[in-house]
């Protein structure tokens, strides 16, 4: 006699009524990608204008040319004659060792995907320092875009837009948002509740708050939390060449199938170095602008 | 010394602030007198300020004074609506600061008042002139005329040349500086100051102080001063009004605190103070005892013998004071062969104190001569004298003191 009670067995759901959620969300979802698709591809046009176009200068340009210009906005952000020469060389031997071209594909999607998760992050970080409630619901999508596997979202992103640049910008985005987001609210939250006071003490505006106090105030935390956002972007680059986004991804996909270890090792430290570069650049940026904050007579 | 005006600048009406989730169903409780902690334990709420009434009058330095969690620092966030009351009424030359809307108080706080913080409350990405010219940045006043005014206020707080420094390479007396010069800049009429002071170290504070009075003395503000120091308010404040629990224990001229306070509360308060620091002639001073108006030897005499005195104070027919004459010296003249002197002749002139001489100035003169101290205006006019007895009774308690200085 077997007697299956909800005691010795899980109480699970009917296999029938599972199946039938699964297929009632896959057909709807499938429905309205069907039917809204194009129009949600038109949206992201612009986008991937810019991104081809960005993509195409940064390959049809000469390398010495982009060279000298990415030379140009290191040392115009940091000042540091050490850290540009360090970046000459990484791209001399990145070039040397053919993977240029791959690298500038790279480059491009990621500054893309920077710009992007600032656009958006910057504000909705505001928007959570403003209000409480506005963080109590941000928070907890915040925590689940951290924590869900790329390659779930992957699935309804391709679905709905296909395989190329944009679902590889999306996903990215969505990965590598969440720290602007979070230290934007955090930096403003920190912002000296006294030097406030004081701004509204003299009647400034809320805007005027904003721009000239609490910005300004918080630069160094939103500054860090570019910075993740930017290491995060580079994290994805090989998930992001799963659904057909070209540069330093494909080849380490290549070689992980293939079992090419130096190959993989090689786009690998060009990823490292692309990582470096930037991480760099926009620390020393950051510290430059802040240089007042630590006080002392080098005006 | 405040203009006293009937009609005072700055009205305080029924003013009550309760913190928690629902003040106004609270309002009810605290306006039946329950108390703070009662309110607490109760309903969570926290009585910030419990009804408080003030005036305060053109002109003034008025001080609120109380020690942390009196509520004074959410007293003065009411002024400028940087705290929101939960009932009551605050009046501005005649505005309703209360029922202004967003607008109208931007407009209000630009122009009325300025703010002084206790850390300073500057912008450290600033720098120093940009600063001091924050409120008239905010109005949109353009640059070159902002600069040239943040230029003058910063020179009259002595930090000229100073102007391309950022606020943390200043050290503090200097940042707080920068603090008061901001406040002036944009000419409103009324300064408030949350423990301006309170963060700098002695010498400092004093030295600020006292600049803050010079400038006072100079430009008429009228300033609402919070302290958790005694002295300090004492010091500077024209007014002082004491601050417990959010409720006003007393408000007084500094004399009045010091030699009448109203509790138990402020009593404890004032026995700690240095009186002969801040009491001044004017206040303890009395009429003197032989007053001699006389040129003539004999009737100066009689008049001494009459009031029972050994000396006298000689006035000329200008009722100048001429200095001071013994009995012993009078019969001496007369004794002596020949035409006497004139008793402004024979008048010793001895060190003499202004009105506003503190006690503790006074005590080493008054100890150099055996006579009461005569009191004496810098235009000649004579006040008054402080006797050794007097300044004894009054150094040694309020108890003792009362009656003798209700005479001043």
């Amino acid at each position: 006699m077997t007697t299956e009670s909800w005691l010795t067995k899980f109480p699970e759901m009917e296999r029938a009524s599972l199946v039938a959620i699964r297929k009632g969300l896959d057909n709807a979802y499938r429905d309205f990608s069907r039917s809204w698709g194009e129009s949600i591809e038109a949206v992201f046009d612009p986008l991937l204008m810019f991104l081809v176009w960005l993509e195409k200068l940064l390959l049809t340009s000469p390398w010495w040319l982009v060279l000298a210009a990415i030379v140009a906005l290191v040392y115009g952000a940091s000042r540091s004659w050490r850290l540009s020469l360090g970046v000459v060389v990484a791209f001399l031997l990145i070039g040397y060792f053919g993977m240029w071209e791959n690298t500038m594909r790279t480059m491009s999607i990621i500054t893309v995907c920077t710009l992007l998760s600032i656009a958006l992050g910057v504000p909705i970080g505001i928007a959570m320092a403003r209000s409480d409630r506005a963080r109590s619901v941000i928070t907890p999508i915040l925590d689940i875009m951290q924590t869900m596997p790329a390659f779930v979202y992957l699935i309804p992103v391709v679905m709905l837009l296909g395989i190329g640049k944009v679902p590889g910008v999306i996903a990215v985005v969505i990965y590598a948002i969440p720290p602007v987001i979070r230290l934007t609210n955090l930096g403003i939250r920190l912002v000296d509740k006294e030097v406030l006071e004081a701004a509204a003490a003299y009647g400034a505006t809320p805007w005027q708050r904003l721009a000239g106090v609490q910005l300004p105030l918080a630069m160094p935390t939103i500054m860090a939390g570019i910075n993740q956002t930017i290491m995060m972007a580079l994290s994805m680059v090989v998930i992001a060449s799963m659904i057909g986004v070209k540069g330093l991804g494909q080849p380490v996909l290549k070689s992980i199938t293939n079992q090419y270890f130096t190959m993989g090792l090689f786009n690998g430290l060009a990823i490292v170095a692309l990582a470096i570069t930037f991480d760099r650049v926009s620390q020393a940026y950051a510290r430059r602008t802040q240089r007042h904050l630590k006080g002392g007579n080098d005006a | 010394m405040p203009e006293q005006l009937n009609e005072a600048l700055i009205q305080v009406r029924g003013l009550f602030k309760v913190f928690g989730n629902d003040p106004a169903s609270i309002l009810p409780k605290v306006k039946e007198g329950l108390s703070k902690d009662n309110i607490l334990a109760a309903t969570g709420h926290t009585v910030g300020l419990n009804n408080i009434n003030l005036d305060i009058h053109k002109g003034e330095i008025f001080v609120i004074m109380g020690l942390s969690g009196s509520g004074k620092s959410t007293l003065i966030r009411h002024f400028n609506r940087l705290i929101e009351p939960t009932d009551g009424r605050i009046t501005v030359e005649g505005t309703d600061v209360v029922s202004l809307n967003t607008k109208e108080l931007e407009q209000f706080r630009r122009h009325k008042m300025s703010m002084v913080f206790q850390h300073f409350g500057l912008m450290p990405h600033r720098t120093v002139i940009e600063n001091v010219a924050y409120g008239l940045m905010v109005q949109g006043v353009e640059k070159a005329a902002r600069t040239e005014k943040a230029r003058e206020w910063l020179d009259s707080v002595g930090l000229a040349g100073y102007e391309a420094q950022y606020p943390s390479q200043l050290s503090g007396g200097q940042q707080q500086r920068v603090g008061l010069a901001r406040a002036l800049c944009t000419d409103a009429d009324i300064l408030l100051m949350d423990e301006a002071f309170s963060a700098l170290d002695p010498l400092i504070r004093s030295e600020m102080q006292d600049q803050l009075i010079a400038l006072q003395e100079r430009l008429h503000k009228t300033i609402i001063f919070i302290t958790h120091d005694l002295d300090e308010a004492l010091r500077i404040g024209d007014t002082i009004a004491i601050l417990k629990d959010g409720e006003l224990s007393q408000v007084g001229r500094p004399v009045d605190i010091l030699l009448h306070p109203a509790d138990a509360y402020v009593e404890a308060f004032v026995r700690d103070v240095n009186r002969a620091r801040v009491l001044t002639a004017d206040v303890v001073m009395q009429p003197p005892a032989c007053r001699l108006t006389t040129e003539n030897l004999n009737e100066a005499l009689k008049q001494m013998r009459g009031e029972g005195k050994d000396y006298g104070y000689v006035f000329d027919g200008d009722d100048d004071y001429k200095g001071i004459i013994t009995r012993e010296l009078i019969e001496d003249e007369i004794d002596k062969p020949g035409i006497n002197a004139g008793l402004i002749e024979l008048a010793e002139e001895t060190p003499t104190v202004q009105p506003d001489t503190s006690l503790e100035e006074i005590l080493p003169t008054s100890l150099e001569q055996p006579y009461p101290v005569p009191v004496v205006c810098e235009d000649g006019d004579f006040r008054g004298v402080v006797s050794r007895k007097t300044m004894v009774s009054v150094l040694a308690g309020a108890d003792n003191g009362d009656g003798k200085t209700a005479a001043g």
